[in-house]
């Protein structure tokens, strides 16, 4: 299908700001925040609001920030949430759209099971209460990348609700973790838009309806954060536990994972105050840093005696500010109805299941259940206990992709101890891919190679000076393996007494002043020998054998 | 050869009576014939030619395709044919090619049916008079008939200007009209409010209803997509019955679409009907119901009762509040479904470019006509936020109501009931138009309505010619899914009313002998 092209009286003035991306923009606005009074604390538990809280110029009155976010998640799946056509990343526009995409009259959608088993599991990992049936609705609104005039969500009637997602955060100078939680007030099954592609140059919109109608998980957060970095490890979480379940690569980059956030301040205390939507958050970093500067915002603006306007705004990720979004302006009645062609989403758990039950027609709950695979949280508990590591370590091991199983299957092979392995892998693996931008599947070395080497090591094959040498070796991907890389360069510690002890005479031999000295008491001064039996050794002695015989030597 | 019905013609291609390119090419004369009628906007003749080729060779072989195979049928201009422009008799989508064929359509073709054409109607269904698309009136062949040119009065006037002619009803008035006429064998309506049941009675024909979920909607292009059903119109039920089973099963495409399977339709010959409950509604007995129709459903009652059926009358109790429920539901649902012609897909698209919103405004305002956008503002009227609760939800709240009327009828040991179609016979284009669309709908529908709100199976039978020598037709309404049983009463209707076949000659002045088989069969049920 060709790109329709759409013309402009006034060249992309009025939407420029959402060229990039408005995936989520005009979608259900949720109500997320209470209208009964609540101050912080009474939800997750925490006493003060980790975002503080600055003074008034005229009273003693403090701050509290009040953060609420819907994710909308791109559910991993080979086809459409209603029709047939592929589901791919970067593919040349118009390549993917069917007659149902492209909203050709009297097509009709028809419910991807694959999504729908998506929504379930994801439900159940963020602990929410699964509808046994849920309904679909339409939302209109006119938009060029929206084909319909609707999008086909679920307003009335989730597939799953009250849930909660559990994150840690860290506290003070030590970086200690306390868990946290924010609770989950649904998830809703949603088709995605087609993306326009504003030309200012030549006036035109292009649109790519690739995108329409790619099912979305719509995960809606109560208002339970109250700072920028809450909501950044609230959703670095959610990420985490969506690509461990593979309901969604999550991948915000490629726009997997889109959020936005609502955001007011009040005085604790007191009635909550007005919010603002802050959209086109594409990654981690600038959701952080857009919520802090929109919190600041509010505060200067009240306490300079303005207002805050319920307004959509949109970060600004190159002045790292917030502004209103133009065309956002003016109220819309989305004039929401239940979608006619589609009968309620009926699920069912091992009991309530029919006797002779399509498996082909029917999602149960108790099977998508059995098959959750182990989540992030569980993880992170099962490393601290099996291997002893800190839990900070535990929250690194995860944050990268694929540095678990890298470190997994280090640990499988090798006789060294965890917290070594531990060691190796968050220090220098994971330094040398950071400095090189590189990503785990990209590393020159193998696991294999590591557990390797952690094996010399730990058999005092080699020093772990020598052993950084190796690995700095590995890392030039010559496809050596580290016992060829000791042995030609020769880096195998003495184990010949004999000959260390040979050394040990030398050294004291050529520096009888030395020898004085620790004779006289000066215990630092046998580091010296150590110092020069090592280089004598070409650093191939291990320190603390050398110090045992020039320890015995001196003392007779 | 083309007066007889799709049974016969059937049976007489099988016996090698007729080839399918002659048969083609009759029907093909007949629309060139009957072309003032406006039946069809667009004929496909090289299609229908080509389809016929083939099927002629598929009978050479001895190896037919099945009952359809080589029959001429025409299509309602609103479902999806590929290939063939789908138009809805909008400008909204004139020039719009569809590049898919609905379900039903590739279900008849799969059977080797011929393709006609693409017939008129209301601009997107809208209307009971097919009077209102884009591509002008359909006038009924009745009109032109010997019956109603013999008795009735004509004024000077109307015959000098050629004016008098009488409408269709609607909205699948040119599918009526082309069966009606002649010009195919069965023709493919939509049903949301009676649109498939109003022309036929009006034409003379049966007009079908299936339930709702029996066929499938996909490529129909939807007028109110929980009320829409494919219409079958035919000039016998055992030719309503044979489309029937072409078409009727689940369809992967119709997420509404019934997934149990459906056994072949055959309709059996009902020798008494002793058995049998015929429920009459008294809601139905309105003040605007013509005398003549009266009658003829009383007669009709009456016939049941003296064959030895069981005819009691029932109460609907909601009936009155369906008119004024459907015309919620329907504009909400009309609302939403025009929000896709915004021009930048397919169809009309202004010149106005000054913003996407003054194109999308003005492409509306020239695609769609006063009765569409009329709709449309009363529907998205009822869908705002604060009038959702006070307007649409009352009205499924009614709707289910009026559902449960049936359900309780039916469960009370009612096996069919026994309505008018319409209030009248087919009245004039002059006198039909002094009333704007919204007010003939609203008296058109009062009948058929109800059964779509309840996704019933419906029938309407003509059962005879009134005093102006035009058709009426009665209905019946079935139990949901008893779609079988439903036509297999009406066949039985039919046998005992011999209603008249239309009488042409005067049209046709070739002096085609298209008739001369025909029996001229008497009225039975007379006034």
């Amino acid at each position: 299908m060709a790109a329709p092209l759409l013309r402009w009286g006034c060249p992309g003035r009025r939407w420029a700001l959402v060229w990039i991306d408005r995936g989520s923009r005009l979608r259900s606005r949720t109500p997320t925040l209470p209208t009964t009074e609540r101050t912080r604390g009474q939800s997750s538990g925490t006493q003060q609001p980790l975002h503080t809280a600055q003074k008034s110029r005229k009273g003693e009155h403090k701050w509290a920030a009040v953060v609420g976010l819907e994710i909308h998640a791109q559910i991993s799946s080979n086809s459409k949430l209603f029709s047939g056509s592929q589901v791919c990343f970067a593919a040349p526009p118009n390549s993917s759209v069917s007659f149902f995409d492209a909203s050709l009259p009297g097509t009709l959608p028809v419910l991807n099971r694959r999504c729908v088993e998506a929504a379930v599991m994801t439900g159940l990992a963020l602990n929410c209460h699964i509808n046994k049936k849920s309904l679909f609705d339409r939302k209109h609104y006119f938009y060029a990348d929206l084909p319909a005039g609707y999008q086909i969500t679920q307003q009335r009637l989730p597939i799953a609700a009250n849930g909660s997602l559990t994150y840690g955060v860290c506290i003070g100078k030590k970086q200690s973790q306390m868990a946290k939680t924010v609770r989950i007030k649904q998830i809703q099954l949603e088709q995605d838009s087609g993306k326009s592609l504003h030309d200012d140059l030549r006036s035109q919109t292009l649109i790519d309806l690739n995108r329409a109608g790619v099912g979305l998980l719509e995960v809606v957060l109560e208002p339970d954060l109250c700072c920028g970095e809450e909501a950044a490890t609230a959703v670095r979480e959610l990420q985490l536990i969506l690509q461990a379940l593979g309901t969604s690569q999550a991948n915000m980059a490629e726009g997997q994972l889109r959020v936005d956030a609502n955001i007011s301040v009040h005085h604790p205390g007191e009635t909550l105050g007005v919010r603002t939507e802050v959209k086109n958050l594409n990654s981690i970093r600038f959701l952080a840093k857009a919520i802090d500067y929109e919190i600041q915002r509010q505060i200067n603006e009240l306490e300079n005696g303005g207002e805050i306007l319920n307004e959509t705004r949109s970060f600004d990720s190159k002045l790292g500010c917030t502004v209103p979004m133009r065309d956002k302006e003016g109220k819309q009645d989305y004039r929401f109805m239940p979608e006619p062609n589609l009968p309620p989403l009926v699920l069912y758990n091992s009991t309530s299941l029919p006797a002779h039950a399509d498996i082909q027609q029917v999602v149960n709950i108790d099977q998508i259940r059995d098959m959750l695979p182990e989540l992030p949280s569980t993880t992170r508990e099962r490393l601290i206990q099996k291997y002893g590591i800190l839990p900070e370590h535990s929250f690194t091991l995860l944050n990268e992709v694929g540095l678990l199983e890298f470190f997994e299957n280090v640990i499988k092979e090798t006789r060294a101890e965890p917290k070594k392995v531990t060691n190796w892998v968050l220090n220098n693996f994971l330094g040398y891919l950071k400095q090189q931008h590189l990503a785990v599947s990209e590393s020159p070395v193998t696991p294999s190679a590591l557990a390797e080497l952690l094996n010399l090591l730990d058999s005092k094959t080699i020093s772990s000076s020598a052993a950084k040498q190796v690995f700095e070796e590995l890392w030039k991907g010559e496809g050596k393996t580290p016992a060829q890389i000791v042995s030609e360069q020769e880096l195998e510690l003495m184990q010949d007494q004999e000959a260390l002890e040979q050394l040990c005479h030398a050294a004291m031999e050529g520096h009888p002043q030395v020898v004085i000295d620790v004779k006289e008491g000066n215990p630092k001064a046998i580091n010296k020998l150590i110092g020069l039996v090592r280089k004598a050794s070409l650093s191939r002695a291990d320190p603390v054998l050398i110090k045992k015989i020039l320890e015995k030597k001196l003392s007779s | 050869m083309l007066g007889r019905t799709l049974r016969e013609v059937s049976a007489a291609l099988k016996q090698g009576q007729i080839t399918s390119t002659e048969l083609c090419q009759k029907c093909l004369s007949f629309i060139k014939k009957t072309k003032f009628l406006n039946a069809y906007i667009t004929v496909s003749e090289d299609v229908a030619l080509k389809q016929a080729e083939e099927s002629e060779k598929r009978y050479k072989q001895g190896q037919p395709l099945g009952d359809l195979d080589g029959i001429p049928v025409a299509v309602k201009d609103n479902f999806s044919t590929s290939g063939i422009e789908t138009t809805c008799a909008s400008n909204m989508l004139k020039g719009y090619i569809p590049p898919y064929n609905a379900t039903v359509v590739q279900k008849l073709l799969d059977q080797g049916a011929l393709l006609m054409g693409k017939t008129n109607l209301d601009e997107f269904a809208m209307g009971s008079g097919s009077t209102d698309g884009v591509f002008g009136p359909v006038k009924n062949p009745w009109s032109y008939s010997k019956q109603y040119r013999e008795k009735r009065q004509p004024k000077p006037c109307e015959e000098e200007e050629g004016s008098g002619w009488l409408i269709t009803g609607g909205s699948s008035g040119g599918s009526a009209a082309a069966v009606a006429a002649f010009t195919c064998f069965a023709a493919l309506g939509s049903d949301t409010g009676g649109s498939t049941r109003n022309p036929a009675a009006h034409c003379g024909l049966v007009g079908f209803k299936p339930s709702y979920g029996l066929v499938s909607r996909h490529g129909l292009i939807p007028l109110v997509n929980s009320m829409d059903v494919p219409g079958i119109l035919t000039r016998s039920v055992d030719d309503a019955a044979i489309v029937l089973g072409v078409l009727a099963g689940h369809d992967p495409k119709d997420s509404t679409t019934v997934q149990e399977p459906i056994k072949p339709f055959k309709i059996p010959n009902l020798t008494d009907v002793n058995n049998l409950c015929v429920g009459i509604p008294k809601e139905y007995l309105v003040p605007e119901l013509s005398s003549e129709v009266r009658s003829l459903w009383s007669q009709a009652a009456d016939l049941f009762e003296s064959k030895g059926a069981k005819v009691i009358e029932v109460s609907l109790p909601h009936t009155c509040y369906s008119i004024v429920c459907y015309h919620v539901l329907c504009t909400s649902e009309v609302a939403s479904n025009m929000a896709r012609f915004d021009g930048l897909q397919y169809g009309h698209r202004s010149d106005i470019d000054v913003s996407t919103e003054a194109m999308y405004a003005a492409t509306r305002r020239e695609g769609f006509n006063d009765v569409v956008r009329g709709r449309i503002l009363s529907g998205n009227f009822f869908l705002l936020k604060e009038n959702y609760e006070n307007y649409f939800i009352k009205a499924q709240k009614v709707r289910r109501l009026i559902a449960n009327d049936f359900v309780n009828v039916f469960g009370s040991g009612v096996d069919v009931l026994l309505t008018p179609t319409t209030l009248s016979a087919a009245v004039p284009y002059l006198e039909f138009i002094k009333e704007d669309n919204r007010t003939r709908s609203a008296q058109d529908d009062i009948f058929t309505q109800a059964v779509n709100m309840a996704g019933l199976p419906a029938v309407s039978v003509p059962v005879a010619l009134s005093n102006q020598g035009l058709p009426i037709g009665l209905q019946f309404i079935g139990h949901a899914f008893c779609d079988q049983q439903l036509l297999t009463i009406a066949k039985w209707f039919e046998k005992h009313v011999q209603f008249p076949v239309i009488q042409l000659q005067e049209l046709m002045d070739d002096g085609s002998s298209f008739l001369k088989n025909e029996k001229l069969t008497s009225v039975s049920l007379k006034q």
